[in-house]
């Protein structure tokens, strides 16, 4: 107990052989018996990191079926279509078991809150889900094709908003790893939903329709590992989050995944369908290592107070300097 | 960032926790659990220091933080009595102890994220949630700088401190100040509070603890000031408090911005793969 307020001085202890060397420096960081200052969300990372993904997956899907609906690449555009369905019916399904009273998901309608990232995102996806059903719907039956055009521009105009607005729901909170990432974040979302969307378009279209999917891969691993490069510079001694521990090994996964993924579809993916499903099914599960990952990062942040205490009490001393 | 009270009469009132004369009693998380009927939630012995309550929590509205330290340069001690000094010359260990409670800040993030409005300012300044219309969504929890407000697994709803909505709608303080033995809680208007303080903190440091200062009084910090704030003798972070809180939400509209940028850049990567695609086509 004799290091009681303060966990620095245990480390310091170490180094010394002699256990009477009582005398330790001054700690460089203090804190409360070493507990957390802030507290974690207690969200399951398969609902929220799930949703991430799947959101990611639904939102650009519809962009990717849009545009091979522009192209008449139809097998492609229905395939997406219904993948983006199927995701976003997904996503409302793990945010509602995510909930702490499920009963009570309508009051997320209750009131319109700009300041709040969660209610923003629960009005874009009841506007979103249904134009991307009709989108669905319309392509698998084929009724009312203007009605199913307008839905699919619907759906591509809306998808892009669900990728990117959860990266702002992660953000915009005390957890440092996600707070202090807020201007590299959206970046790493949205290519990684560019990559989930385009691996699952690899995955199921045919191979005379998949080249635009085979580009958009390729954008889409060189964004997210640019963006990946972006956020770990700006954390500094934060960025340790998301290189060590499950954060750390998750991460490393993706982008070996992401950029294989890539790599296969952008040299095979044209002429075999087997590499091309193959290097789809890694570009998918690349972004869902790294919505993972991210979130795995956030929670060891909140839960080590050196990275709540240190990062402020620089900002401090350089205020007081100035 | 919303200090929505333009229709409100009241006085926004807080909480000054001098804790230069908390004795570690803990009745104020006696009274607190008392009045608001709060569920028992764990008897377990922490093994660290006399704090066996461990943080504030959605069960744990006041939470007396017990600090056992070191000090080569002595104990603190009060001036109680004129012309007595306020250090012992030799070293000794120091005992500080603090009652932690809800800061209710003026810019209070967990009110802002609340998706649902369930979390609201009242007519006294002070920031509640509302039991009937939160769904638990758990948004609050991480957006709290101050790691105060959490959702109690049982319920799933999220629970903190409302400065006993109840009891000042009667006229009445809050159980915890009510209840504190030397007037370490003190309730009041806020304005009166942070004069009382600053008068205190001087008082203090003229009689030698240098080491006393405010925490969380200052309208121009990262939260717009704290409704409940404190009188410390050593860095907030030392308590389990952070050093230097901002709500999340002062950084909301640049996320906002690259939210908008990141989702034209999506559209734009993906018009770019087709262009592409058509003209690897046509070649």
């Amino acid at each position: 107990m004799t290091s009681a307020g303060s966990s620095t001085p245990r480390r310091h202890g170490r180094r010394g052989r002699r256990g009477e060397q009582l005398m330790v420096p001054r700690a460089e960081f203090d804190s409360y018996y070493g507990r957390p200052v802030i507290k974690a969300p207690s969200w399951e990372p398969r609902d929220i990191a799930g949703y991430f993904f799947l959101g990611g997956l639904a939102g650009a899907g519809s962009v990717l079926a849009a545009g091979a609906h522009a192209t008449g690449r139809s097998t492609t555009a229905t395939a997406m279509k219904i993948s983006s369905l199927t995701a976003v019916s997904l996503s409302a399904a793990a945010l509602i078991h995510d909930l702490g009273r499920p009963d009570r998901f309508v009051n997320m309608l209750r009131v319109f809150k700009p300041t709040s990232p969660m209610s923003v995102g629960s009005w874009l996806l009841s506007l979103y889900g249904p134009a991307a059903g009709a989108a669905a719907a319309s392509a698998v039956t084929g009724r009312l094709p203007r009605l199913g055009a307008t839905a699919t521009g619907a759906a591509a105009l809306l998808g892009p908003a669900v990728a990117s607005y959860t990266a702002v729901l992660a953000a915009d909170t005390a957890v440092p790893a996600w707070h202090d990432a807020h201007r590299e974040l959206p970046y790493l979302f949205t290519a990684s939903a560019t990559a989930a969307a385009s691996g699952m378009a690899l995955v199921l279209g045919p191979r005379s329709e998949n080249s635009p999917a085979r580009h958009a891969a390729a954008v889409a691993a060189v964004g997210e590992i640019a963006a990946h490069r972006a956020l770990e510079r700006r954390l500094g001694l934060v960025g340790e989050t998301y290189r060590d521990g499950r954060a750390g090994t998750l991460l490393r996964a993706a982008r070996a995944l992401t950029f294989g993924g890539a790599l296969g579809a952008t040299l095979l993916g044209g002429r075999h369908r087997a590499a091309a499903a193959a290097s789809g099914l890694a570009l998918l599960a690349g972004s869902a290592f790294t919505r993972f990952g991210v979130f795995a990062a956030g929670i060891a942040s909140a839960e080590d107070p050196k990275y709540t205490v240190r990062p402020q009490r620089e900002r401090l001393e350089e205020r007081r300097r100035t | 960032m919303s200090e929505d009270r333009a229709a409100t009469a009241e006085e926004r009132v807080g909480f000054f926790t001098d804790t230069s004369v908390c004795i570690g009693c803990k009745a104020c998380e006696v009274a607190c659990k008392e009045w608001n009927a709060i569920p028992e939630d764990g008897l377990e012995l922490t093994g660290m220091s006399y704090d066996n309550t461990g943080d504030l929590g959605a069960s744990t509205w006041r939470h007396v933080a017990f600090i056992e330290q070191p000090r080569a340069d002595g104990r603190t001690q009060l001036p109680l009595l004129e012309g007595q000094s306020a250090k012992t010359p030799d070293g000794e260990m120091r005992w500080l102890m603090s009652s932690d409670v809800c800061k209710h800040c003026t810019h209070a993030a967990c009110l802002d994220v609340c998706p649902t409005g369930s979390l609201f300012r009242t007519e006294f300044g002070t920031v509640v949630v509302q039991e009937d219309i939160c769904n638990g969504c758990g948004y609050c929890v991480p957006a709290c700088p101050y790691g105060v407000i959490e959702q109690r697994p049982v319920d799933g709803r999220a629970f903190k401190c409302t400065m006993c909505y109840d009891r000042l709608g009667a006229g009445q303080e809050p159980a915890c100040a009510k209840a504190c033995p030397t007037d370490s809680i003190q309730f009041g208007p806020l304005d009166e509070l942070r004069e009382r303080a600053a008068l205190r903190v001087d008082q203090l440091r003229e009689g030698g603890v240098t080491e006393a200062r405010l925490y969380g009084e200052d309208p121009d910090d990262g939260v717009g000031g704290d409704g409940a704030f404190f009188l410390l003798l050593d860095e907030p972070e030392v308590y389990g408090l952070p050093p230097d809180p901002v709500v999340t939400t002062r950084d909301l509209p640049t996320m906002w911005k690259h939210a908008g940028a990141a989702a034209l850049s999506l559209v734009g990567g993906i018009a770019l793969a087709f262009a592409a695609a058509a003209g690897r086509g046509r070649a």
